[in-house]
């Protein structure tokens, strides 16, 4: 385990002393403790059932605490929570700390910004749609404390182990802040509006009962999204199962696939490809060899030269690829690419002999990214060569082979990135060749879940 | 049929009845009435016209079941009445699906016919207690749980009333849809309810402008759950393209897997399984034959129906290691792994892709009295590898639509 940096423990450490210090005036201010108590426990009690099976976050229940009870006494709202919570990575009491005493300051922001708007005589008094002012500032202040927050320890925790938003590595400081205030404004909109609701119906004379109502959907609306990741995550599971065999079968190094895609994103993004296409690309690039799975094992593993009729039936493997995937209707382009990976610019290819610009842009992509890890990837038949190398073949064979275009992009994308190749969740395949590379964890975790 | 026309003659009768009370008795409380008419409207327009759901418009349903529940707006009581109420949410549901026709879309007369029974039911219950002041000496709390207790009914009406348009409309036994749609209940349907409740309780605390603030979780909800059947959807496509993959390669015959599938569902349904085991028979019968992609030489014509049981079952457990690696459902792999064991060591979807997999490759080349001789093939052999009651349901959903099969497959 590596240990945590000290300029980490220091900013956590300062986090947390200011949450205690919004703490303070506790004692001095008229706290109803039976609300504050159902609070922190429904809080707690609904991150400790259902966060780990629906991946959402109560943030309605502490946006309601901090529209009901005075901002010192909401900031208690979160503590018994985020301190008794389930943590899996380690340092867990550092990690709890830190979440604690972050929520506490960002639930005392939102309090403090409605009670200066007089928000809680708007929530007493139903003044409607005025309460809805106080409301967008609670919530603004909440995001913008979060944002902050979390933007500092990225800051901070460079080079530091895994920091509590499932990020790795290296944040340059300017970039942290970037983006997460933007990405959590909607979302948290959402539960700002329906802890709004639980403030106003348990001032009612329906008193908490009714309040709680208005958790149930937002607890739908978590399972189904934390479903749909699930149903996603599966279904890219079975894409990377599906071209593994590939890889597998064809005797290659294992993931090929992938970093043909890869290399086809590179190029994509150079040629100023929009980001759905880019994404379609990736698909083309890592599908391209998929119809290698109705080739008979023995052609594709065979030593020695092939015949001409074995030759002919491995070329076929464009056509019974496209075959595979043409009722795949999100792959969109990719269908073509896979069709005509195989045609060259001067139409000697296969299946159909298409000559320039007759060949789809995609699958002139995906061609040059294949042709490239081909070369620069240890085979059975041959050892990798250096990127330079490589890119010196390319060159010579664009404008008969290859598009020159294409080319061109892959060599400045190269120029400005370098090739570093990674290969998602490497599953450990019995009777596969071992592979010396390292593990490359890119899944993100997704956050901003309504 | 009867049952659904005796639905939608119910409905009918209860909207005309309705109608008639409103216009002898007029339009009380303009102001409740076209708010929440203008919500019903609007979510029958955004309605769902993709996949299939449990609840295609929710915001609707929620709306509907809020006015039904209305006992006051903004601290005045309101005497809306249970004839106005299903008025009101008959014309708006009818208004909202005019947009829809004028797209050549067929309108949805089961779910109307639902919409204002359930929405006549609720508000029969509701209104005339709550007008003759009896809920008044019940407390705040009480009175949210009363709600609560009601919108349960209701729930529990709508269900029973969709399963038996379901089970008219397709002939599948009424138990396990009447039990997917209570499951269906959990899900979507109780975000439904206590939109319903909150509303009502919320409008009567601070107004009508409860309602736009309160339908954005729904609105969430409802997006969620489109995303979810998108990616869904895509899956399945993927799943089926990976089972043509053995046809591709020569493996098995075209359609195999596809007409494999196509069967085991309609058996699956005929012995009662429930929507969440379809869906793993489904992917399974799809993914039977992939053990085989991992040998080295196909086996003649993929009929593993006639190879050596030790064979047979060397190939289920490679195609099971197959699909482990795939990220699909457990389930799926545990069904593709052990289709080749005795019978009786087999789960229930495991039987049924063994014995529509060994139909499917008896009859399919045999001619026209092919069927016939295949099913009598398998009835001997139940004594040990085919389940006695799956060749049983075989043979009566092949004698119930065995022409609508061959035309699918």
């Amino acid at each position: 385990m590596e240990a945590v940096p000290v300029r980490v423990r220091a900013y956590v450490a300062g986090v947390a002393l200011s949450a205690l210090t919004c703490l303070l005036p506790l004692p001095g201010t008229h706290t109803p403790w039976p609300a504050v108590a159902l609070l922190a426990a429904l809080y707690a009690g609904g991150e400790h059932v259902l966060r780990k099976r629906l991946g959402g976050t109560f943030y309605p229940v502490l946006l309601a605490g901090a529209f009901l009870l005075p901002p010192a006494a909401a900031a208690l709202v979160p503590l018994p929570g985020a301190l008794l919570s389930h943590v899996e990575q380690r340092p867990q009491a550092v990690r709890r700390v830190w979440r604690a005493a972050e929520l506490a300051l960002a639930v005392w922001g939102a309090g403090c910004a409605h009670w200066v708007l007089g928000g809680r005589d708007a929530v007493v008094g139903c003044e409607f749609p005025y309460a809805l002012l106080p409301c967008a500032a609670a919530v603004l202040a909440f995001c913008t404390v979060l944002a902050l927050l979390d933007g500092g320890i990225l800051a901070v925790a460079v080079g530091a182990p895994p920091t509590p938003f499932g990020q790795r590595g290296r944040v340059p400081v300017q970039r942290a802040w970037r983006g997460l205030l933007a990405r959590s404004l909607a979302p948290i909109g959402v539960h700002g509006l329906a802890g709004l609701m639980m403030a106003v119906l348990w001032r009612s004379p329906y008193g908490p009962v009714a309040a709680l109502l208005v958790l149930l959907p937002m607890c739908v609306s978590w399972w189904v999204f934390a479903q749909y990741h699930r149903e996603q995550a599966a279904h890219q599971a079975t894409i990377r199962a599906l071209v593994q065999a590939v890889d597998i079968k064809d005797g290659y190094t294992r993931g090929h696939s992938e970093r043909v895609g890869q290399a086809s994103v590179m190029i994509a993004r150079e040629l100023g490809m929009d980001d759905e296409r880019v994404e379609v690309l990736r698909f083309a690039g890592i599908l391209h060899d998929v119809g290698k799975l109705g080739v008979p094992t023995r052609l594709l593993r065979k030593d020695g030269p092939l015949t001409p009729e074995e030759r002919r039936i491995i070329e076929l493997h464009p056509e019974y690829g496209h075959e595979m995937v043409r009722g795949i209707s999100f792959l969109g382009e990719a269908r073509a690419a896979i069709l005509h990976h195989h045609e060259r610019i001067d139409g000697s290819g296969y299946p159909y002999g298409l000559a320039g610009g007759q060949i789809p842009e995609s699958a002139r992509v995906v061609a040059v990214a294949d042709a490239f890890d081909a070369m620069t990837s240890t085979r059975s038949y041959s050892r990798a060569r250096p990127v330079g190398a490589a890119v010196e073949e390319l060159r010579r064979c664009a404008g008969r082979q290859f598009d020159a275009g294409v080319v061109d992009a892959l060599v400045r994308a190269l120029g400005k990135e370098g090739w570093h190749p990674a290969v998602t969740a490497d599953v450990c395949q019995p009777g596969a060749p071992a592979s010396g590379r390292p593990k490359g964890d890119r899944e993100s975790v997704g956050r901003g879940a309504p | 049929m009867i049952a659904l026309r005796g639905i939608r003659l119910a409905a009918l009768l209860l909207a005309l009845g309705c109608l008639a009370g409103t216009l002898w008795a007029g339009l009380d409380d303009r102001g409740a009435a076209l708010a929440f008419g203008v919500l019903v409207g609007v979510g029958e327009w955004g309605r769902w016209t993709g996949a299939e759901v449990r609840e295609a418009a929710p915001l609707g349903a929620a709306g509907g079941l809020a006015y039904a529940l209305l006992g006051g707006d903004a601290g005045v009581a309101t005497h809306d009445g249970a004839f106005q109420v299903v008025t009101v949410v008959c014309a708006a549901s009818l208004l909202g699906s005019v947009p829809h026709i004028a797209c050549g879309r067929r309108p949805t007369l089961d779910h109307l016919a639902r919409r204002v029974l359930t929405v006549g039911f609720a508000a029969v219950c509701f209104q005339p207690l709550y007008s003759r002041g009896v809920l008044e000496q019940w407390g705040g709390p009480a009175y949210a749980l009363l709600l609560i207790a009601l919108l349960v009914l209701t729930a529990l009406c709508d269900v029973v009333l969709a399963a038996a348009q379901a089970h008219s409309r397709t002939g599948w036994r009424f138990g396990p849809l009447l039990r997917d749609e209570l499951r269906g209940l959990l899900g979507i349907g109780s975000a439904v309810c206590a939109t319903g409740a909150v509303m009502a309780l919320a409008v009567a605390v601070v107004g009508l402008w409860a309602l736009p603030v309160f339908c954005l979780p729904l609105l969430l909800t409802q997006l969620s759950l489109r995303r979810y059947a998108a990616v869904r959807a895509t899956y399945r496509q993927t799943i089926a393209s990976l089972a043509r993959a053995t046809e591709i390669a020569g493996y098995t015959p075209a359609g195999h897997a596809r007409r494999v599938a196509t069967l085991s569902q309609a058996v699956g349904r005929d012995l009662g399984l429930s929507g969440a085991e379809l869906t793993v028979l489904e992917y399974a019968a799809l993914m039977h034959d992939i053990g085989q992609l991992s040998l080295v030489d196909p086996v003649q014509a993929g009929a593993t129906a006639v190879l050596p049981a030790e064979e047979q079952r060397r190939i289920a457990l490679l195609g099971g290691a197959v699909v482990r690696q795939t990220g699909v459902d457990a389930a799926v792999a545990v069904v593709v792994e052990r289709q080749a064991d005795p019978y009786r060591e087999q789960p229930v979807a495991a039987r049924i892709v063994r014995v529509v997999n060994a139909y499917e490759e008896k009859s399919r080349d045999s001619g026209p009295g092919g069927p016939l001789t295949a099913l009598e093939e398998l009835r001997l052999a139940t004594a040990g590898d085919y389940a006695p009651e799956v060749v049983e349901s075989l043979a009566r959903v092949l004698s119930r639509d065995c022409l609508t099969l061959r035309a699918a497959g």
